[in-house]
């Protein structure tokens, strides 16, 4: 780094403004404010415009990272969202929940100096920015090819797909099981972390572009995938990781424990938090201890905090270090109130007479030797047991991929964990005319991940349409 | 979206309702159910299909008015359109030819058993039908039962017709027939598909329920529907929702169902009087 270079780095990483604690545990508003143009030029200024920019390795789009920040700097932010959309139809989401800090954000070269560039902050400002225009930049089309592309699934890898294809002049349909588009962002991701509204403008967005999104069409069930390919040359499968997994101790069953799917889904799905308005019942429960140490944990806990509970636990086998969760949104948490059980396992389920869960029994773990993971695996103290009074509990251990589409489509080759089996650069499945991508493929992964996967795959599809080769 | 065609009260507090939706009726099978939505703010709630058609591309559902959702669509006219019916979902029910087989039903199984007895009849089996009701004024669709050629017993707590008394009866009836069902099939209130599972399991007579869990996607996602069965779990709306009576937890599932009841009757205060007999027959327990 030249001395040139070194005097003028500003180490001070912009904040983003956010509501306090105390206000946010009890509203479903977003936590964060984003920033305002001066914040964001501030922030974009320190960037050091890098010839060799590394952050851009660490981004699974590599996004052209220091151009974007440097639209900023000037106040384009039209070139900047511009820029941004070349890699990444999806910047107000990703710049929310995008792990930034083991990808774009951990490579920065200003991380030695514990000030990387707040990145994924500068994204969503662009976003931001744009949805507050009056009008949003339609790319051109190209010409019309009359081939017919079906995609399952209108989560962030099958909206990528969709919008990707229908810009390269293919017919496009996604089909989407629940009666709203936008996946995980829709039902799992609250509404104070994603709102709504962004995912459906987003939704909106593609809709725009020409792409066609049938709600309540459950593929497997409503028409197979053999169907489908009758009426369409070529199909998407991006159907997510959806099927929630249980721990199988006793006790699971009673009414008061929940995956984290359910207690998620009535919340932002079917709209819980504004019960009765909605008709959806949810039930206000007093003490809530969520098991699990994701995101998905988090966001069940901060959202149990928020239906005005008064007691909410984490419940998390590893320690703090071990949290799979994105270290803002644990530190979020934490912050409103949510207690974090370290080293626990629960083993039993305890309910009353009427079938209601009352108490949780616990185990006490310590760390032993790192395992496959090259996580320390937690080892069960012997005759540790204890027992915390509870009225629900939200199980966020995992989810695996919904076997519903690869059941019922022979040929189509599945791993041993249920994922399907596809060529990772290009989303092909073993059965021709046919690609998948997202969590159906890697397992519960990222929004980016998942986004990276459906450019790929559209790629790949759009050269079969249009030379035939597979 | 899909148009209704047709809604009326066929019994008291028992409302058919025909809707556009010619993918779901081609595709359908006896012992499926699908998803329904009233409105926008409405829950999503499962009901089984009764009958389809696939000249008119329509599905029909009966069901019972016993809440929000229910009461909602019971106030819905032809030409009305709903924002949700998805499906057909869950497993179909196992055709083949057992010989002679007993369907139980009652309340809204009364039209949801119809599909399943009539494809079991076409498979060459001798049709038993034993209908529960309250009362003789509650029972319906007869007529479509004597066109199967099947036999037709009926219990009724009042003895307005067939025998006097409850499900409990169901050995007498059982007991009646020169040999016993080969295969016993029973929709309709959790109640009915517990006791009669209870009876037939002293019979040793193969018996399948067509469980009716909370759901909310119907497509495995959200793991509200789990049910044990032979000591695992399953999810109904994937795994069944038809499964071996015998082997099910009903302590369990009976305790399961009535996770919201508070909130439920909550909706009531909450929300305008309305003049709804409610649990007709008390099917709902
Ligand atoms: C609570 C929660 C919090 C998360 N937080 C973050 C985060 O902060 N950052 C991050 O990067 N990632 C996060 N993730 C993970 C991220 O959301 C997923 O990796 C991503 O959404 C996967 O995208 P996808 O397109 O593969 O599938 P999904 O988003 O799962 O979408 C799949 C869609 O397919 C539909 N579908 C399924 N089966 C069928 C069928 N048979 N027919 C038709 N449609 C079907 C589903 O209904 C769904 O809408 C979180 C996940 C959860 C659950
Ligand atoms: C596979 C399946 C098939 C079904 N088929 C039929 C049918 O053909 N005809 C019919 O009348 N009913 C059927 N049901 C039951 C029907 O779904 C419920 O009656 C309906 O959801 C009640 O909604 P509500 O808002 O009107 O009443 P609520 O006020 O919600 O509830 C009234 C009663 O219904 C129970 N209930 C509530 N929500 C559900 C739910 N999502 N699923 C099941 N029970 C619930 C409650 O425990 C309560 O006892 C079926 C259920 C399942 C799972
Ligand atoms: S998409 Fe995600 S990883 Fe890539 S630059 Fe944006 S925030 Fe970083
Ligand atoms: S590594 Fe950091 S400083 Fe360098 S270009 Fe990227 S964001 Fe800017
Ligand atoms: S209804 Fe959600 S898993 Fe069965």
């Amino acid at each position: 780094m030249s001395e040139e270079k070194k005097s003028r780095i500003d180490t001070n990483r912009r904040d983003m403004p956010k509501q306090t604690p105390e206000m946010r545990r009890h509203n479903f508003n977003e936590v964060a404010f984003g920033y305002t143009e001066e914040l964001a030029v501030a922030e974009a200024s320190r960037c050091l415009q890098c010839k060799k920019p590394r952050c851009k390795t660490g981004c699974p789009v590599e996004i052209d990272i220091p151009d974007f920040i440097s639209c900023i700097v000037k106040r384009d932010f039209r070139g900047g969202i511009r820029k941004l959309k070349e890699k990444n139809c999806l910047p107000a989401v990703c710049g929310r929940v995008c792990p930034q800090e083991s990808q774009c954000e951990s490579q920065c070269i200003l991380k030695s100096k514990g000030a990387e560039v707040a990145i994924g902050r500068l994204e969503r400002f662009l976003a931001d920015w744009e949805a507050a225009q009056d009008e949003v930049d339609l790319p051109p089309k190209a010409r019309p090819t009359g081939k017919r592309v079906a995609v399952v699934g209108s989560g962030p890898a099958g909206v990528t797909v969709a919008g990707d294809l229908v810009l390269l002049g293919h017919e496009v349909t996604i089909f989407e099981a629940l009666h709203k588009a936008g996946g995980v962002l829709t039902y799992g991701i609250p509404e104070f972390r994603l709102p709504k509204a962004i995912v459906a403008r987003e939704v909106e967005y593609v809709k725009q572009l020409g792409v066609r999104v049938i709600t309540d069409y459950v593929v497997g069930k409503t028409r197979s995938i053999d169907e489908l390919l009758d009426r369409y040359d070529a199909i998407f499968i991006g159907t997510g990781a959806g099927l929630p997994w249980f721990m199988n101790i006793p006790g699971e069953n009673l009414n008061g424990v929940y995956s984290a799917n359910e207690y998620l889904t009535r919340m932002n799905l079917m709209q819980g938090y504004q019960y009765p308005a909605s008709r959806t019942p949810i039930k206000r429960h007093k003490k809530v201890a969520v098991v699990g140490g994701g995101n998905v944990a988090m966001d069940s806990a901060r959202t149990a905090l928020r239906m005005g509970a008064e007691e909410v636990r984490i419940i998390y086998r590893r320690s703090h270090a071990e949290l799979p969760a994105r270290a803002e949104e644990a530190e979020n948490a934490e912050e409103e109130g949510v207690i974090f059980n370290m080293l626990t396992l629960p083993v039993r389920y305890i309910g009353d007479e009427n079938g209601w869960l009352k108490e949780i029994e616990c185990l006490k773990m310590e760390l032993g030797e790192p395992d496959a993971s090259g996580r320390r695996s937690p080892v069960e103290i012997p005759n540790s047991n204890f027992k915390m009074e509870m009225d629900a509990v939200v199980c966020a251990i995992g989810n695996s991929p919904n076997p519903l589409v690869p059941s019922t489509t022979p040929g189509l080759e599945t791993t041993r964990r249920g994922t399907l089996v596809a060529d990772p650069e290009t989303g092909k499945t073993t059965r021709e005319r046919v690609w998948a991508g997202g969590d159906i493929v890697t397992g519960a992964a990222t929004v980016i991940l998942a986004m990276g996967a459906g450019r790929k795959a559209a790629r790949s599809i759009h050269e079969y349409l249009t030379t035939g080769k597979q | 979206m899909n148009k209704v065609i047709e809604r009326t009260m066929i019994v008291p507090n028992m409302h058919l309702l025909t809707v556009e939706a010619p993918e779901i009726a081609h595709k359908i099978r006896p012992g499926q159910f699908v998803i329904v939505r009233v409105n926008e703010e409405g829950e999503r709630i499962p009901l089984s299909v009764a009958d389809w058609d696939l000249d008119t591309g329509s599905i029909t559902i009966i069901f019972m008015e016993v809440g929000a959702s229910t009461g909602a669509l019971a106030e819905l006219k032809a030409g009305d359109v709903i924002p949700t019916c998805v499906g057909p979902l869950g497993n179909a029910t196992e055709i083949k030819k057992y010989g002679t087989v007993m369907c139980v039903a009652g309340c809204y199984g009364i039209g949801s058993i119809f599909p399943v007895a009539r494809e079991l009849w076409h498979a060459g089996n001798q049709i038993i039908m034993v209908f529960e009701a309250r009362s003789s004024y509650l029972l319906y669709w007869a007529d479509r039962y004597v066109s199967l050629g099947a036999k037709i017993f009926n219990i009724t707590r009042d003895g307005s017709l067939g025998i006097k008394g409850h499900v409990p009866h169901l050995t007498d009836i059982i007991h009646s027939l020169p040999s016993l069902p080969d295969q016993i099939v029973v929709n309709g209130c959790t109640f009915l598909m517990a006791h009669t599972s209870k009876v037939t399991k002293n019979l040793g007579i193969p018996t399948v329920v067509n469980l009716n869990p909370i759901m909310i996607d119907g497509t495995g996602m959200c793991g509200v529907c789990r049910v044990t069965v032979s000591n695992k779990m399953k999810f109904a709306c994937v795994d069944g929702p038809e499964f071996d009576g015998h082997e099910v937890d009903w302590v369990e599932f009976l305790a399961r169902r009535k996770q919201y009841i508070n909130e439920e009757t909550s909706y009531f205060r909450h929300s305008e009087p309305k003049p709804i007999e409610h649990k007709e027959g008390k099917c709902h327990s």
